[in-house]
């Protein structure tokens, strides 16, 4: 399974933010989210969601070796990563995050949380023979 | 630390620059919860009785509510109160998008202002750090455009408020503008904002809410989306959000068109919720953590111009597609895109334009007047009335002052039709079908505003009793009998004034509860587990009496000489009967409206003047303002 981004779906409301921030962090705080909702206000006037798809990226240009693929997801080894923030720049959708609380970047693992929240069927789990679909 | 608020006040007195961060202190939580009562208590307190509107001295508050930024659906209103540059008493006026959100997550519940910066400049909050910044490059530039410059220069993931050149120039009806099309509209907050040279309030949050209980609360939140959305209504109000009721107010009679003299327009299928989803929509566009969103962004063409614009909303398509006949929804809408970036409210500018037209139709106005002829169904006259009002030239500096002011120095009886009550401008419901609806109107606290109650479901058809059933049903094709005076008129105007309060008072928007039908029970457990405190919705609906109870003293307080003359519609809502429409010939008498506010008065433990009387603020527990009272003589 994976995550994907159905943008025509989404109102920018968050919903998905926030249950990310309180199922992995147990904090009722967005800045904590792993994915991303861009407003492109006033124009074109519509909302994209940056969302990790699990691409590898991060895994493939990581120094240490520090990025796995363990049960669908691309975890951190947090004794392994250096916190060189190269996984960060690489990443092509820029939900690789730096955040106060972590010395190493944090990412998705996908909980799947942020599609069960969603209200707008915007972020799916789909699985991955599907995922190249539209 | 108090859970479910982010736990501190912050005070900023811009003529000084001094800051002041002082903690959220429980008598004001237990006593009036949050948004609106918090607006309410501090206003009472602070506020200096007598000042005007405009002067330093006058506070501005921005309040967030204890829901406002946890997980539940719609938890993301913001409240602004201040002394109305509108009526001269109690405004408040509120927005949903983000922004209450992000002030809570950078550390603040409520943000009070006072005093006057020396130039303008704009209030930069990045969680600790709060600086009073120049804003000379944004300063006259539209409220959009200056949103979007200052997230360029910010960065996006700041929540940002503003102002349009109509706030700068202290129009009475200058709006607060967030989100790229979400306006705190009524009460002329933006003059409030331009007085003290703030053009804007950018705020960016990255700290944790405190909660009571957080597995509860987030199972509570998660259970509540789920039931929000298996409500029958769901499906019915999303997809076109307020717009939807276009064809029901026309149906059933309540749409107000050519100034309040008719209330039915021929076109409204050109300018319903259908023509924005077939004609305009990009996208939903909804408010923080919301699962119904009313936001409809697209864009409009017209041969006078093109623009991306948020709505139109039902108010909106009432005002200037009703009451000025603009005959399309893509003039309506630029006409709504004109009004966000000069930073008016479209409800009270659709009033002010409409009247300014039958004026000149009567020959009260001139060509001369004017500098040019002004009709309905024009879209050049609105376009050119909306930049003489928002720059204060001309004709429009007196339109400026809105409705009531421009109609007392213009005269020649042009106060029959100035649509307002205490000089807000009506909007977009007539009344003179729907007794209840029209008591409704007359007592609300900032003016005539539906948002306080709306009780038209009981004067059209007596078993309606939310929008949803309205929506579903379709109206009525046929003449609706006219609502029926009654004493009834008062309690169900009460029950609504004292539900909505509730909304106001969490943080919350009320359209799941009144749109949708979730239950009010839910509110009270999520506040419980959000912040730990036990109040069952009887409490809750205790305290928004309170409230409304204060709002109503502090404009006794405020406007010299308050009795019953300043609750009356103005003389065209109970002497001219209506003129076309499925409701055409009905209107309600003088008496009737005496009688209205008599067993209105009477519900609410006021005397014959509207005035609440001691055993009513202690009741409602007030005793200080009972105390005030005394000493100013007002029993």
């Amino acid at each position: 399974m994976k995550l994907k981004a159905v943008h025509e779906h989404c109102s920018g409301c968050g919903t998905c933010r926030l249950a990310c921030a309180i199922e992995n962090f147990r904090e009722v705080n967005p800045a904590r989210a792993l994915l991303r909702v861009q407003g492109r206000f006033p124009a074109p006037g519509d909302y994209r969601i940056h969302l990790c798809d699990q691409c590898g990226e991060c895994s493939d240009n990581c120094p240490e070796d520090a990025i796995h693929f363990e049960d669908g997801a691309f975890m951190v080894d947090r004794g392994a990563c250096t916190g060189c923030g190269i996984c960060i720049e690489v990443c092509p959708y820029g939900v690789m995050f730096e955040q106060k609380q972590s010395n190493v970047p944090l990412k998705c693992v996908l909980c799947g949380e942020c599609a069960r929240a969603c209200p707008r069927g915007a972020i799916i789990l789909v699985a991955e023979q599907n995922s190249e679909v539209a | 630390m108090l859970a479910g608020y982010a736990g501190t006040i912050l005070r900023i007195d811009l003529s000084s620059g001094i800051l002041h961060k002082e903690p959220l202190y429980e008598t004001l939580t237990e006593n009036f919860v949050g948004g609106r009562g918090f607006v309410a208590k501090i206003l009472y307190d602070e506020m200096p009785p007598g000042i005007e509107p405009e002067a330093p001295e006058n506070i501005f508050i921005v309040a967030t509510g204890p829901l406002t930024g946890h997980f539940l659906p719609a938890s993301g209103k913001t409240h602004f109160g201040t002394k109305s540059p509108a009526t001269g008493g109690y405004a408040d006026s509120n927005l949903g998008g983000h922004f209450g959100p992000a002030l809570k997550y950078a550390g603040y519940d409520v943000l009070v202002l006072k005093g006057k910066a020396n130039e303008p400049g704009y209030i930069f909050i990045e969680d600790d750090t709060v600086e009073i910044r120049p804003a000379a490059k944004y300063w006259s530039k539209g409220a959009i455009t200056a949103e979007k410059m200052l997230k360029e220069d910010l960065g996006d993931e700041f929540q940002i408020l503003t102002i349009g050149p109509a706030g700068e120039k202290q129009v009475r009806f200058a709006c607060i503008s967030h989100d790229f099309g979400r306006q705190a509209g009524r009460t002329g907050v933006g003059l409030v904002l331009g007085s003290k040279n703030i053009k804007a309030i950018a705020v960016k949050g990255t700290g944790s809410l405190p909660v009571f209980d957080i597995e509860k609360a987030y199972a509570k939140g998660m259970a509540a989306y789920q039931k929000v959305m298996a409500k029958p209504g769901f499906k019915g109000w999303t997809p076109q959000g307020t717009a939807g009721l276009t064809n029901w107010a026309n149906e059933v009679g309540v749409f107000p068109t050519r100034n309040f003299q008719t209330s039915y327009a021929e076109h409204h299928q050109d300018i319903n919720g259908k023509a924005i989803l077939d004609r305009l929509k990009i996208t939903d566009k909804g408010c923080f953590c919301c699962p119904t969103p009313c936001g409809k962004y697209g864009h409009t063409k017209t041969p006078r111009g093109e623009a991306y614009v948020e709505g139109p909303e039902y108010e909106t398509i009432a005002l200037f597609g009703g009451n000025c006949v603009l005959r399309t929804i893509e003039e309506v809408a630029y006409a709504n895109y004109l009004c966000d970036e000069l930073g008016l409210d479209t409800i009270s500018a659709g009033v002010v334009i409409a009247w300014a037209i039958e004026c000149y139709q009567r020959g009260i106005l001139t060509k001369d007047d004017i500098g040019r002829e002004i009709d309905f169904s024009d879209l050049d006259t609105v376009i050119y009335l909306l930049n003489k009002i928002a720059d204060r030239q001309g004709i429009g500096d007196i339109l400026a002052e809105g409705v009531k002011t421009a109609s007392e120095r213009i005269g020649r009886g042009s106060d029959h039709f100035a649509i307002h009550v205490k000089g807000l401008e009506w909007s977009g419901y007539e009344c003179r079908n729907a007794p209840s609806m029209m008591l409704a109107y007359m007592t609300a606290d900032v003016g005539a505003h539906h948002n306080r109650a709306w009780v038209l479901g009981h004067d059209l058809a007596g078993s309606w009793t939310s929008v949803h059933d309205l929506i579903v049903s379709g109206g009525e094709a046929e003449k609706q009998p006219k609502g029926v005076v009654t004493d009834k008129c008062a309690a169900y105007v009460i029950e609504s004034q004292n539900v909505r309060p509730v909304f106001d008072a969490l943080g919350t928007c009320r359209l799941q509860m009144m749109e949708l039908g979730f239950e009010v029970e839910n509110y009270a457990e999520l506040f419980y587990f959000i912040t730990g405190m036990k109040k069952s919705w009887q409490d809750l609906l205790e305290i928004s009496e309170r409230i409304w109870q204060l709002t109503r003293a502090f404009s006794v307080r405020e406007i010299p000489g308050f009795d019953r003359r300043y609750d009356f519609p103005p003389p065209r809502l109970y002497k001219d009967p209506i003129q076309n429409g499925p409701s055409q010939g009905y209107f309600l008498s003088e008496q009737d409206i005496h009688n209205l506010l008599t067993w209105y008065y009477t519900a609410r433990g006021w005397d014959q003047n509207g005035i609440p009387t001691k055993e009513t603020l202690i009741r409602a527990g007030l005793p200080e303002v009972a105390e005030d009272f005394e000493a100013r003589g007002f029993f």
